[in-house]
């Protein structure tokens, strides 16, 4: 498991982390490349299940970055990202998996340096976590419907 | 007279009545019953036996009040609404009086969550007014709830409890006012410690005429430590402890706080007397049986009369 | 409506723990709209269950539908092509829709994912308090539109106990003395007169006291 590469989903905010991300870019800021964006709206628009099925398809970790609390675009969005990535952190710790694995951040649109440095430590910390436990049962993890 | 129970013929005698109480034990030992029992038995007309207390259980109501009765003293048995339903209810009254109990308190009961059996399914088949319905009506009508005649009624001198401090306040003359139609015939106060809002009931008690119909005795509580008087203050639910309570007590030594607890008490029953509704007293000395006797002589009320 | 909430996961990961196949059975009836049984819910228990299984190293099919009411036979009655290929079922209704498909398919190991908690009202958005009993014959009527059988922790008929304090029942600061509430209704709508009438001891048998309840409408029973 050393040097093992993470695949991290961040489904990121069109308005505040989408857009800081894109900032980082073009100041030439580096951020990992485990990071893999998914650009959503607002995250009001992630539910429970998109967090579940990242995992299930084998992410080592997923996060959610949406506005700083109090800016999100459509009011309370963000604020209900927050909650359901708590939900998916309690599946997780009854399943016996650390939670960690999930989280939210929050960041306006002209954090080009807070985005590449929360990538870096995400990442860093779903390193110290290992891979995802699904790849402990040693099968290939097939598609599901 | 409507019983043989000697508080029923003290207090139609006029006289201010007084009563305490035995917590039975936790266990099968008769004698702990008998020691209590004994340490107030000349102080005073009747002793309640509390019936499975703060949801804890103990030795049953009726077999420590069976005791009791035995050593020629007087049970008033508690029972709450809590733990039976009606059948068992009509059949234990019906088995107290067998045994010469003659007085017992309708009671809905501590909920089960503050006692040692929080897991428990809690009956309320029927409620303390209903109980007290369902004595007159097996006392006083030969009736069961189901509607049999019954032969042989009980006769129970039937008493409640009233609350003059539990909330809404306004609504506590009324509470009352729905026992006494339900057929009390006497009633025991929550401890009083806030005697200006104890008054203000009685008042409303009284304007209503309520002290005619029924008999009221204030409920006496001396505090062995101003430590008591906190967590009774903000830890038992529907109790009254006014700041100048603690602040006396906590005014004194640690040594000196049981005498100016029951010094406290003394005072509150004097001052009380003067009530006109106030046909006596019930002291609640928890787990403190042993200065009863005190208590009852220091506020002038020993010997107690022959009935 | 009736309330549910999920069942710890460890105790739905062991009643499934001898199969492979499962149906997963949501309800879009009650559950739905306590979000303990719906749609959702039941992708997201069947994403959790996979998860599991997964990382021991095995596959679990799971066959996810959810039925407009799971506690009437014309709905449950579509699982029947579904019904075979799976080892057991999961439902995620009331107590009402398990029975009901225990009772449908007499040969399937069906399973609860959910606890039924209660009769409940919606307070705002995620908070269910319960307001029914369902006993049978209904007191609103005397009582100001405010419960004392389900509302009273001690569901007594003819006023509060001596536990209030500051309004609020003994059993906790987070329940509302029924009584005290019924009494400020009461005086609100000036029939404050009516607490004093004496509520007869409850006959229960409308309340389950006679044994299991059932309705039955001559009119509509064809």
């Amino acid at each position: 498991m050393e040097n093992y590469e993470p695949e991290i989903v961040a489904f990121c905010c069109h308005y505040c982390a989408y857009t800081a991300a894109d900032m980082a870019g073009s100041k030439r800021i580096s951020y990992p490349a485990n990071v893999k964006i998914i650009r959503v709206p607002c995250t009001g628009k992630v539910d429970a299940i998109h967090i579940m099925k990242a995992l299930e398809k084998g992410a080592d970790g997923v996060y959610v970055a949406g506005c700083l609390e109090g800016d999100c675009h459509f009011k309370t969005g963000n604020a209900r990202a927050r909650l359901r990535v708590a939900r998916v952190q309690k599946i997780l710790e009854d399943l016996g998996w650390e939670k960690e694995r999930v989280a939210m951040i929050n960041m306006s649109a002209g954090m080009g340096e807070r985005f590449a440095k929360t990538a870096f430590e995400f990442t860093e910390k779903i390193k110290s976590l290992g891979p995802n436990p699904i790849s402990q049962g040693k099968i290939e993890v097939q598609a599901v419907s | 007279m409507k019983t043989e129970s000697r508080l029923e013929k003290v207090l139609a005698s006029g006289a201010m009545a007084v009563t305490s109480e035995v917590g039975p034990p936790r266990g099968v030992d008769p004698e702990i019953v008998r020691k209590k029992a004994n340490m107030i038995k000349d102080h005073v007309d009747g002793i309640n036996v509390t019936d499975n207390q703060t949801a804890m259980v103990r030795m049953s109501s009726m077999a420590a009040g069976i005791i009791i009765k035995q050593m020629g003293l007087d049970p008033i048995i508690q029972m709450v609404t809590r733990d039976r339903n009606r059948l068992a209810m009509q059949s234990e009254v019906i088995g107290a009086a067998a045994f010469g109990i003659d007085t017992m308190l309708c009671l809905s009961g501590d909920h089960p969550k503050f006692g040692d059996h929080p897991m428990a399914k809690a009956v309320y088949d029927i409620d303390s007014v209903q109980l007290i319905k369902a004595v007159k009506d097996m006392r006083d009508e030969g009736k069961f709830q189901g509607g049999a005649d019954m032969k042989a009624p009980p006769k129970m001198f039937i008493g409640a409890a009233a609350n003059p401090f539990a909330d809404p306040f306004e609504l506590r003359v009324m509470r009352l006012a729905k026992k006494v139609k339900a057929g009390v015939d006497f009633v025991q106060t929550q401890c009083i410690f806030n005697l200006e809002k104890f008054e203000e009931w009685m008042k409303g008690v009284e304007d209503r005429g309520l002290d005619k119909q029924v008999h009221v005795l204030a409920g006496i509580t001396p505090m062995k430590s101003v430590g008591m008087a906190r967590y009774m203050k903000n830890r038992v639910p529907g109790m009254d402890v006014p700041d100048e309570v603690i602040k006396r007590l906590a005014g004194v030594s640690k040594e000196q706080q049981p005498e100016e607890g029951i010094k406290i008490a003394v005072e509150s029953m004097e001052r009380l007397k003067e009530i006109k509704g106030v046909h006596g007293f019930h002291i609640m000395a928890i787990e403190w049986e042993e200065r009863v006797a005190e208590i009852v002589e220091k506020a002038g009320m020993y010997p107690r009369p022959q009935v | 409506m009736i309330t549910a909430e999920q069942k710890p996961m460890q105790e739905i990961i062991q009643y499934l723990a001898p199969y492979s196949k499962i149906l997963l059975v949501g309800c879009n009836e009650c559950v739905t709209v306590c979000a303990a049984g719906g749609r959702k819910e039941v992708g997201l228990l069947a994403s959790a269950l996979h998860l599991n299984s997964l990382k021991q190293g095995k596959t679990i099919d799971i066959k996810e539908i959810t039925l407009e009411r799971q506690c009437d036979p014309e709905y449950v009655e579509e699982l029947t092509s579904y019904i075979d290929a799976a080892d057991a079922v999961l439902s995620m209704s009331c107590g009402c829709g398990v029975q009901t498909i225990a009772t449908r398919f007499k040969q399937a190991h069906v399973y609860p994912a959910v606890n039924t908690k209660f009769m409940g009202a919606s307070l705002s958005q995620g908070v269910w308090a319960e307001r029914c009993q369902g006993c049978g014959d209904c007191m609103l009527g005397i009582t100001a539109g405010i419960c004392p059988v389900s509302r009273c922790s001690k569901s007594l008929l003819n006023g509060p106990c001596g536990g209030t304090s500051n309004g609020q029942c003994e059993i906790g600061p987070e329940t509302d003395c029924a009584w005290r509430l019924i009494w400020e209704r009461l005086k609100e709508l000036g029939i404050e007169g009516r607490y004093e009438a004496l509520v007869d001891a409850k006959d229960w048998r409308p309340a389950g006291g006679a044994g299991p309840r059932k309705i039955i409408r001559e009119d509509l029973a064809l």
